[in-house]
Parts: C-alpha cells; structure tokens; sequence
C-alpha cells in the first residue's frame, strides 16, 4: 500500500506541522489489558461519546455493564460534515466529547487542529484486527494511531437485474463496456438512463478516483504534495464528463428525491456504490426490493481487480478527554470485540472495518434476499479495494468539488476544468492555512 | 388596469377603478397566502405517506401511513421526539417570555426617559439589528465555553433574550402608545416610577408585547443554528436540531424521511395553535379611551 510506504520520518514531519504526536496519549500508561480487574480511580470513568450510528446506544449499554468503572454516554450527533465541524468547534472551545465518531476524509482535519489523541499504546493489540489498507486510514501513513477504524465503504455496482434483462444487457465488466451499455440503453427507452453522475457527492468521486489509481494528498519529504488533478482523477472526469455531455449517462445527484424517484420507477439501471448501498435502497426505493445485484466495479483495463473506498469511519479519542486511557479502551472494546462487532452489525447496521467483523456477516440483507453469497462477494471486493491517503482539508476540496461539478454538469463543460478548480482551491486553502507544500 | 374601462361614462369609470384597484391588495395577498401555505399543505400531505409511498404516489395524493408513522415517531429511540418537543417549549417558551420582558423594559426606558447616553445605546441597538444572529453563534460559543455555560439550557436560552430588534419595536410602541400626559397625571397623584410602569404603561402596551413574543416564538422555535453549536448532549436538543438527525443519520443508515416529515407536520401545530389564540390580543385598542385630556 502507497500509504504505508510513508514511513518513519512523515512522523516527525507530522509531529512538527501539527505538533500532535506528542501531546497525545503516548505518556500515559496503557489501560490494563484484562476486563475484570483495574486500577480504577476513585469513581467511574464518566465519557461521553458522539456519534451518529443508529442504536448506538443500546451497543453502549452491554459496555456499561461490563464494566461500572467506565461509563460511556452516548450523544447521537446528525451525521456528515456538520459533525466534523462541530466537534472542531467543540474542540477548539475545549469542551469537546471524549469520543467521536470521524469519517476516514475528516480524520487529517482533526490531527492537523490538535483536536485527536495519538492512541498508539491503547491501540497496539488491535492493530492485527485490520488490513492494511484501513489502518492507513488512521494513521495517516505515520506512527501514531488517531483513531480505531469502525466501518468501511468498499465500492461496488449495484445493478438492476431484472431490467439488465429486459434491455438485453451484460454487466459491465469493463468502463468501455459500461459506456457501450449507457448508449444501448438510451437507444432502447430514452426514459432510461444506466447511470447518473452526482456532483453532490465528493466521496463518490474521490473513490472513484481510488480505483484509477488516484493519490489526492501524500508526503513527500517535509511537505505535503497535493494532485488532486493527477492523471487517474483527469482520466475519471474525463470519461463521466464525456458521458453527461452525450446525453447518455443523467446529471441528477444521489439521494435527492428525483433520484429517489427515478430509483423506485426504474429509470435508473445502475449506481455504482459502497457497501452500505442496501440501507440506502431499501428506504429510498422500497418498491425495487429483490430486483437489484452487485458487481464488482466495471475496471479500467479489462483483467484488472481494482476498488476504492466510499465513506466509512473511525473512533477517536479527543486531546483534551481527561481519561484518554479509558477512552482507547472504550474505542478498542467497540471496534474489536466479537460481541461489540456482533451488535454493531444487528444494531448499528455497519459493515464493521475488522476482518474478524466482516466475516461476521452471514445471510444477505433483506433488500438481497435473493443474493445469498452478498456478503462474500462485499469481501472480495472490498479485498481490492486501493489505499488512499485524505489530507488536511478535505472539506475545502469536497466543496469545490460541489461548486466546481455542479457547474460543470449543467452546462456540460468539460470535466476536467472542474477537477483542476478543485486542486487550485485546494492548493489554495493549504498556503493559507501555513503548510508546506511540495512542488 | 382603469385603462379597459375607458368607454363607459366618468362616474362609472371611477368607481370602477376603484373597485378593481381593491381587487388588486387581495389578490397579492391570497397569492402570497397560497405561496406560504403551499409548502405547509405539502408537509401534511407527505406526512399521510408511507415510505414506500412517499417517492412512488403523485405529489399530493394522501398515502395511507399518517398512523404507522406516528407510532414510529413517537416510538423512535423510546420516544425522544417528546423530550425534544418539549425542549423546544421550554426554549421558545422561557425564552419569549424572557425576551419580552427585557425588550419591553429597555423600549419603555428608552422611550420614555431622557438620560445620557440614551441616543448612543439606541443607535447602538439598531446597529444590533443589523448584525444577523447566525455570525454571532460561534463567537457566542466559544464564550459560553469559557464560563463553562456551553452545553446547557441556558446556553440556548440567554443569547436570544437580549433582541434588538425586540427592543426598537418596544420603544417604538411605547412612544406612540403611552402619552407622556398620563404618565405625568400619574406622578402628579403620586406614583411612583414602578407602579407607574406596572399600572399604566404596562397594560397599553400588550399589544405591542404580544407581538414581540409572538416574533421572539417563532423564531426560538425555528432557530436551528444556535443549538447545533452550543449543544452536544442530545437529550437537550430542540426539534430543529433532532430531527436534523433523523435526516443526517450516515448512508449505511436508510433516511428516516417519513418521520422527519411527520415530526416537522407535528411541531407545525403549536405555532399555529399559539398565533390562533394570541391573535385576539392584537384587537384590543388599549389606547383607545386611555387619556381623556384631549
């Protein structure tokens, strides 16, 4: 992995821009590894807890009794960007929980403003409950560890089986042939379209992106480079922007309620996704139920096996929680535990990031009921899924990428103008906020 | 519009005119009517919908889930729907309430005494007006993080007390609803500055300080920034804030769209119930007959 090949000396380079490393949890000693026995301090550990995962509490509620020295409360907290900035705030005030919830992209935002714990000691033995590819996620390719990853978000395509059928179409096993497929299909019912391109939805692009090889964000030497124009993401806005401008792929963004509506009536064949795409169907288009299957990602060089990563997200310790110690090990139970793993499945309805977790899954989600290998096929894929490293200001790319592709799809300019506006912003945002950029 | 009516004779064409140009006020009112209340017909229509329904049935077709939507709401994570509610009572309640009394204090003061510095604080207060709320929300937290106030009800309950626009009102209504004669026969009879406050200038005024309840209400009731920022505790939030996290619950997560729509229909309903009770307030003429000096 790309990620992990950033070794020791991105620490120092992290420890001096952000000067995190050090003023997390590395001085404290590590918790007690067993369960039962503790040197509790006088009076339970009182944390509380952000998160936005459904029922989260009641997963909560089983660690409670577990263990009376360590209380959690949980604060269900509205999920997404909203979050992110909100705990920063929290964080800069000084009142931040103890525990939050970080998305994979917001995680770098949160180590660059001081605002995570270094759990690296807490954190040691869980390191072997996942892959590469998500531990780089939190640790951002250094030594220290900012969070235990939760979920993950492997890329799929989610098709419409019963309507491939009836237009007579093969699943796409490359992007030529998904291209082939959008034109076939327009020329079959002009009501239809095989897909739809969101330029709401920054995550969707950047796991795109993934999958072509791209690498927003890395360090090199003392400096962050910055490509988020790099030749893999010019080639992906190239191919999409080429579809929107014929005509032959839609320009509606994801979960509005035309595309809830366009789901439901099966003007749209296909929606290439992440693993957690069941929960979304089956709210938003109820009526589809049992029609749609998945399939890995069309590549792009046929024989090729590649994924990428659309959301998923991690639980961090804040620098300013006063019992750090008791917080990693609240975070390890949750992310490690096959009890924890079990309910945070049935519960929280999570494709758990450890692998122990992911082979918990057994039988397919109702939506799938007639997919019963769903989730063996969800693991190879996510198996393929590329590394990929956020940087420190993911939330001023997402928005450009917003601004810049919303523009772009309605007067179907070229694609690739709207990604270089995303690494000018980028670039941009980066001086202002003092680091030190490679060039 | 008189143009179409040129034949007929001057008389006629006058009253005509007349007629039509009295047309014209309500017609922009019932258009603005159907303007406002087109959206709120929506949210109760797509509140009668089932999840299956609400993006598969024509716009404003009733669906058949107003029940089960309300049995989900009200059984959504044991019921926290209803704390929210109240929350939001106690917050545009206790904070109208609140408001009204500084507002109205500060305006009669303003109005009705001359001090120094009188003119610089009510240019100050307009100034106030002009700064919108929203830009004020950060700074106001990270203040209330520094006395330790972050986080609880007050938190959400004392930055909207003090609203200067509240207060302009005020002292607008009590320069032009008290005169200065009949405070003046009062203090000729002896009474003194409070019980003339209370006494006289207090119930002349309830017009203009149901208004600025009414005002202060709704827009506690519908504020959504302030208590996204000051609060983290869920069990604190208001119905803004926790039906927003219906909407934002994460993508592995399906949106729990019904139930944010029933609970937006459901907290629609003391707004509506509280301005069709506190309307007949605004009839009373208090003024009227109040000084017999004229």
């Amino acid at each position: 992995m790309r990620i992990n090949r950033l070794t020791a000396a991105a620490v120092a380079i992290l420890a001096a821009t952000f000067s995190t490393a050090c003023s997390g949890g590395s001085g404290e000693p590590s918790a007690p590894a067993g369960d039962s026995t503790s040197a509790a301090p006088a009076g339970p550990v009182e944390l509380t807890y952000w998160t936005w995962v459904p029922n989260m509490d009641k997963i909560v509620a089983v660690w409670n009794q577990a263990h009376p020295d360590i209380q959690v409360t949980v604060s269900k907290q509205a999920g997404g960007d909203d979050a992110a900035a909100k705990f920063l705030t929290a964080a800069k005030a000084g009142n931040p929980p103890d525990l939050v919830q970080a998305e994979y992209q917001m995680l770098p935002s949160f180590v660059a403003a001081d605002a995570v714990a270094d759990i690296r000691a807490e954190t040691e033995q869980a390191r072997a409950e996942f892959g590469d590819g998500i531990w780089g996620l939190v640790t951002l390719g250094t030594d220290a560890v900012y969070a235990v990853p939760q979920d993950s978000g492997p890329m799929m395509l989610y098709y419409r089986q019963d309507l491939f059928e009836k237009y007579d179409i093969e699943v796409p096993k490359t992007w030529d042939e998904y291209a082939q497929a959008a034109r076939a299909v327009r020329e079959k019912d002009p009501k239809v379209f095989l897909g739809t391109f969101s330029s709401k939805d920054p995550g969707w692009f950047a796991g795109l992106s993934q999958q072509a090889g791209a690498q927003w964000w890395s360090i090199s030497g003392d400096a962050w480079k910055v490509a988020v124009d790099d030749e893999a993401t010019a080639k992906v806005a190239g191919y999409w922007g080429g579809l929107v401008k014929e005509g032959v792929i839609d320009g509606m963004p994801f979960f509005t309620p035309e595309w809830n509506k366009a789901l439901n009536d099966g003007r749209l064949l296909t929606w290439p996704s992440a693993v957690w795409g069941p929960g979304v169907l089956s709210s938003n288009a109820p009526k589809a139920e049992g029609k749609w299957a998945i399939a890995p990602l069309p590549q792009w060089n046929a024989g090729e096996n590649h994924s990428g990563f659309w959301g998923g997200s991690s639980t961090a310790v804040a620098a300013k929680s006063p019992d750090k110690a008791a917080a990693a090990r609240f975070a390890t139970w949750l992310n490690t535990d096959p009890q924890a793993l079990d309910l945070l499945i049935k519960e929280g309805s999570i494709y758990p990031a450890s692998t122990k977790g992911a082979a918990l899954l057994t039988g397919a989600p109702d939506y799938f009921a007639d997919q019963p290998d769903f989730w063996r096929q969800a693991a190879a894929i996510g198996a393929t899924a590329r590394g990929f490293t956020f940087g420190p200001n993911v939330n001023v790319t997402y928005n450009a990428y917003r601004d810049a592709f919303d523009q772009a799809v309605a007067a179907k300019t070229d694609f690739a103008a709207a990604v270089r506006t995303m690494q000018e912003t980028t670039v941009a945002d980066m001086r202002k906020s003092g680091f030190t950029l490679a060039q | 519009m008189a143009a179409t009516t040129l034949p007929a004779t001057a008389g006629h064409a006058r009253r005509q005119a007349r007629r039509s140009l009295g047309i014209v006020p309500t017609a922009v009112l019932v258009l603005g009517a159907i303007y406002t209340l087109f959206p709120v017909s929506w949210v109760v229509v797509a509140a009668t919908k089932s999840k299956a329904e609400l993006f598969s049935t024509s716009t404003f077709a009733p669906g058949t889930g107003l029940l089960s939507n309300l049995s989900d709401l009200f059984a959504y994570r044991d019921g926290v729907f209803w704390l929210w509610l109240l929350n939001t009572v106690l917050y545009a309640g206790g904070g109208a309430v609140l408001s009204t009394a500084v507002s109205t204090i500060s305006g009669y003061a303003l109005a009705k005494y001359s001090f120094p510095g009188r003119g610089l604080i009510f240019n100050l207060l307009i100034g106030g007006i002009l700064v919108p709320s929203v830009v004020l929300a950060i700074p106001q937290y990270l203040l209330f993080s520094k006395v330790g106030l972050a986080d609880t009800y007050w938190s959400v309950l004392l930055p909207q007390i003090l609203h200067p626009y509240s207060i302009y009102l005020a002292r607008i209504y009590a320069q032009a609803a008290i005169p200065d004669s009949l405070l003046e026969a009062g203090r000729l009879d002896g009474a003194g500055e409070w019980r003339l406050f209370r006494r006289v200038a207090l119930p002349m005024l309830t017009p203009g300080m149901v208004t600025i309840f009414l005002f202060q209400f709704v827009a506690i009731w519908n504020n959504f920034l302030l208590p996204f920022i000051m609060l983290g505790d869920d069990h604190r939030f208001p119905l803004t804030v926790g039906l927003y996290t219906l909407l934002a619950a994460g993508a592995n997560q399906p949106s729990l769209y019904n139930l944010i729509i029933t609970g937006t229909m459901l907290s629609l309903i003391p707004l509506i119930a509280l301005f069709l009770t506190m309307q007949r307030y605004w009839r009373t003429d208090l003024s009227s007959g109040a000084v017999k000096s004229r």
